[in-house]
């Protein structure tokens, strides 16, 4: 059995679906976040699966530029988690729809 | 062979860790899971020759990113979990469409091609060096977005995180800031006397206790 780029593709297609059922069931933000973690995750492994396939470098750049957007995802809304939690509003985001509470 | 091994186990690795993360009620676990699927996912970028970005995953990701997170966790206690109520079925079944929507259309995409064997490609391939070549010539605009990006991320979670909240408008005393006279003065004048906050000495903490 040869592992060719096809079987990367189909394993970081199966995390990016569990991602989005993550994203679409789950209710507090915090797993909304590491689903979408899940995400981002499962594009940069089909990047880095095309970057060897082709020989090119550029996948491997671009897989290192999503990791910083994930980064200053993270912190954003870590942030916002810390923030609502502050003032006490319950952390399910069916509840909150409002910017202020 | 000890290459289809690898790929076979940190694959089931990868996915029952995802799984783990969606699935886990208390959100520590999930956050645990995550770390494991970092690194197995971190294992099959070593098997696709990008030694650096597994190091990276390590580092950053399962490092640093993943204690952040952790630490929001344990900061918020048990107000972290998950709200107690059902989840409408009709959710779970459009998630389950949804979801196994995209992974049956990627699969059969990529299962429809025939993909070779693939570039060959040198040992250096995915090395640091290799990297920043590229990195800093042909995608030096991505790397200053990029660096601009996460500048914009922390100056905006340095507000977000800052001591007071802004007050609410319907309680506009609810994090009381201490007045000087001056300060009161100037609000009564620019919104009317009857609005604002009644113009006379406000003994501040301090003063009370003498």
């Amino acid at each position: 059995m040869h592992i060719g780029v096809e079987y990367f593709v189909s394993v970081s297609a199966i995390v990016f679906g569990i991602g989005m059922f993550g994203v679409f069931t789950r209710r507090s933000p915090l797993i909304l976040l590491l689903s979408v973690e899940l995400m981002l995750n499962s594009c940069n492994l089909t990047l880095i699966a095309f970057s060897r396939y082709w020989g090119e470098q550029s996948g491997q750049v671009f897989a290192l530029i999503v990791m910083g957007i994930a980064a200053s995802e993270v912190v954003v809304g870590l942030g916002l988690v810390v923030a609502v939690a502050r003032r006490k509003a319950e952390l399910d985001v069916d509840r909150l729809t409002a910017l202020r509470h | 062979m000890t290459y289809d091994i690898v790929f076979v186990a940190a694959s089931a690795l990868a996915i029952a860790s995802a799984l783990g993360v969606v699935l886990s009620v208390n959100p520590f676990y999930s956050a645990l899971s995550l770390i494991m699927h970092l690194v197995s996912l971190a294992t099959m970028y070593l098997l696709l020759q990008a030694d650096f970005l597994a190091a990276a995953q390590v580092i950053v990701y399962a490092g640093a990113v993943m204690i952040m997170f952790l630490f929001v966790i344990a900061y918020l206690g048990n107000r972290a979990d998950e709200p107690t109520r059902d989840i409408p079925l009709w959710q779970l079944g459009a998630a389950v469409v949804a979801g196994s929507a995209v992974v049956i259309e990627i699969v059969v995409a990529v299962a429809s091609q025939a993909f070779g064997p693939g570039a060959t490609v040198t040992d250096q391939f995915g090395n640091p060096s290799l990297v920043a070549d590229s990195f800093f010539s042909r995608y030096l605009l991505g790397f200053e977005a990029t660096s601009i990006l996460l500048l914009v991320a922390a100056v905006g979670a340095v507000v977000l995180g800052s001591k007071r909240p802004s007050p609410r408008v319907d309680e506009p005393d609810a994090f009381p800031a201490p007045r000087t006279q001056p300060e009161l003065e100037l609000q009564a004048a620019v919104m009317g006397a009857e609005t604002a906050f009644p113009v006379h000495h406000v003994p501040r903490k301090d003063e009370d206790e003498n």
